[in-house]
């Protein structure tokens, strides 16, 4: 069983004047440990693709299973409490809580999730060990570089021990030196824990790293190269 | 950790902060201050009117309100004025009969109000002798009087001087007098100052042929909250045909006018709670636009709604809750400040106080309960207001508000 199961998904925007048609019947499926860049123009699909895989946005048709788990007909409440579970997300902005410090900002997940204190502030002790950021811990997100703040972003994602980790253009506002030094990062959270990545980028540098490139063009697949 | 964040947040933007708090502290210094020259204003009428005029309550004939002569006085059954004394939360009782004379020097004549006195008894109660400007107060057993300022002078005299009495009696009998004048008193009030005249219980009682006779036992009180437990006690000991009246009936016009300035009042207040309610609805609505992304990241990392609307509401109680106590902080010393310096007022609104018989002055009230009142209001129309974010979290998509 795959762990992610696309079935003809399509996405239609209603609200303009004119529907704009953002998927059209696409069909995909990711395995555990995969490494997954998803590439395509602007306007191609590939947010909206990612915002139906981690269940922020319905498809108009079509279904998304995750792990035989059905989640195109699940209720918000449901949803939420399933991402926290068992979806990962890196933002392109990082989009760290600032008033927290990196420690904290990584547990605070674990909070959600109902772990116990020591626990989560061991668990987050470790991920930031593992990003290499482990002298950086009680810093603020304003006091980190852009590229340090990606890597509390993905301790922070890891951190729930999700199923699979979701990334929308994490590289977009990195230099090409932490661009890569995050993508070495990434490349062994994926060996170390089989954490299955999903990126959505128009970075080459990130296209050259995954082990498999779907692309999309006018929100169909195109092509599916491992 | 909820908490501390819902902590950290609100320090996050500290002018934004500031400038909640600092609305709301405004409008609890304001809403203190207006309240407290409201309520301390209506103590101070009260208490002033009651200490010039009529007491708190008075055992009176029952029908002397409306017929207001010699004939409705009586004569206090035996052991009433001490039940009265004795009675708790009554801090005074004094006797009084009051009537109407005409009183002439030379070629002036003057129709003024007579009332005779226990002059120890009142002057204990309404401190009567500290308006005296001239002269000496009277004594038990005086054979003299003492008139307002305003009246000596319209009728040209100074102590030392006599003047003439003239007036109707107990059972219409004629009651005439030649007395001396021993003191000047500047009351407050023009129509007391102009026209009142006061003598000796005992003197009053020989001069009317009304021996033993009073038109009123007059009554103050320890606390005037209390007035109408005391009332329903007091009318318990009371025989008809006397009743106990309190000044509310006594001054009707005083308590209408207390009432219609209190509504007037309380619609200020209410005007000022908009006035502060929509400038704390305003940041709120701006500071919330401002932070669409990060609550759609927070829904989207995994965080409830519900949860949420839990930090963003503890964020607005504590910024309500800093703004009122600092509110607190300001109005109570201020408010404190004009009850120890009370306004002395002029012009239209003193002759309005005046006619009410009033001594012009803005008091101030430092009451607890009104502090906490009003720090209570505002702040729970400040949280109101601020519990907009949690509306637009409800209604919120995390998809649309991640790309804000």
């Amino acid at each position: 069983m795959a762990l992610i199961d696309v079935r003809h998904i399509t996405k239609t925007y209603n609200s303009t004047a004119v529907p704009v048609h953002a998927l059209r019947d696409v069909n995909v499926h990711f395995e555990k440990k995969e490494f997954t860049a998803i590439v395509g123009p602007s306007g191609s699909g590939k947010t909206t693709l990612l915002n139906i895989l981690g269940g922020l946005d319905a498809p108009t048709s079509g279904e998304v299973l995750i792990g035989g788990q059905n989640i195109t007909g699940m209720k918000e409440s449901a949803l939420v409490e399933f991402r926290l579970r068992h979806i990962g997300f890196v933002f392109q902005a990082y989009n760290l809580i600032p008033v927290l410090t990196a420690i904290e900002n990584v547990e605070f997940i674990m909070l959600l999730q109902g772990v116990g204190k020591k626990e989560r502030h061991e668990r987050a002790r470790a991920l930031l060990a593992d990003v290499g950021l482990a002298d950086r811990l009680d810093s603020r997100p304003s006091q980190l570089s852009g590229g340090q703040q990606q890597r509390v972003a993905v301790a922070r994602a890891l951190a729930s021990r999700p199923r699979f980790v979701l990334a929308d253009e994490p590289t977009a506002n990195l230099d090409s030196e932490s661009t890569t030094s995050l993508l070495d990062m990434m490349e062994e959270m994926n060996a170390k824990y089989e954490m299955t990545f999903i990126f959505s980028t128009h970075d080459a540098r990130v296209i050259e790293r995954a082990h498999r490139v779907i692309t999309l063009e006018d929100g169909r697949f195109q092509e599916d190269k491992q | 950790m909820l908490v501390k964040l819902a902590w950290k947040n609100v320090w996050r933007n500290k002018k934004r902060t500031l400038i909640v708090a600092a609305s709301v502290m405004f409008a609890v210094v304001l809403s203190i201050l207006m309240r407290s020259a409201q309520l301390g204003s209506y103590a101070y009428m009260i208490d002033s009117a009651t200490h010039l005029q009529t007491g708190y309550l008075q055992v009176q004939h029952r029908d002397y309100r409306e017929n207001r002569s010699l004939e409705k006085s009586y004569v206090p059954p035996v052991g009433l004025k001490d039940t009265l004394t004795q009675m708790t939360g009554v801090s005074a009782v004094a006797p009084r009969l009051e009537t109407f004379a005409l009183v002439s020097h030379d070629s002036v004549t003057r129709a003024v109000g007579i009332q005779g006195i226990d002059p120890a008894a009142e002057d204990a109660m309404t401190r009567l002798s500290k308006w005296l400007v001239k002269g000496s107060f009277l004594e038990k057993g005086d054979s003299s009087l003492i008139m307002g300022a305003g009246l000596a002078k319209k009728l040209n005299v100074t102590v030392g001087d006599s003047v003439v009495l003239y007036g109707m009696g107990y059972h219409g009998q004629t009651a005439a007098a030649i007395l001396n004048v021993r003191g000047l008193l500047e009351l407050p009030l023009p129509q007391l100052n102009n026209s009142a005249v006061l003598m000796s219980l005992s003197r009053v009682q020989y001069i009317y042929m009304a021996p033993g006779r009073v038109t009123a036992l007059v009554m103050m009180l320890d606390h005037p909250d209390e007035m109408a437990r005391i009332k329903t006690e007091l009318a318990r000991h009371v025989p008809a045909p006397l009743t106990v009246i309190d000044w509310q009936e006594m001054m009707p016009e005083l308590k209408q006018y207390i009432q219609i300035d209190n509504a007037s009042g309380l619609i200020m207040l209410a005007i000022l709670y908009m006035v502060i309610a929509f400038g704390v609805f305003g940041t709120v609505m701006m500071m919330t636009a401002e932070r669409e992304r990060e609550f759609g990241i927070l829904n989207a990392l995994g965080m409830k709604k519900t949860r949420l609307m839990a930090v963003s509401a503890v964020e607005s109680v504590m910024v309500s809750f800093i703004g009122a106590l600092a509110g607190l902080a300001l109005g109570i010393p201020l408010a404190r400040y004009y009850v120890e310096h009370p306004i002395r007022l002029s012009g239209d609104l003193a002759a309005a106080y005046e006619t009410l018989g009033i001594e012009p002055v803005m008091s101030f009230s430092a009451r607890p309960d009104m502090f906490g009142a009003q720090a209570l209001v505002v702040f729970v129309i400040a949280v109101f207001c601020a519990l907009y974010p949690l509306f637009f979290i409800r209604r919120m998509r995390a998809s649309t508000a991640i790309r804000h």
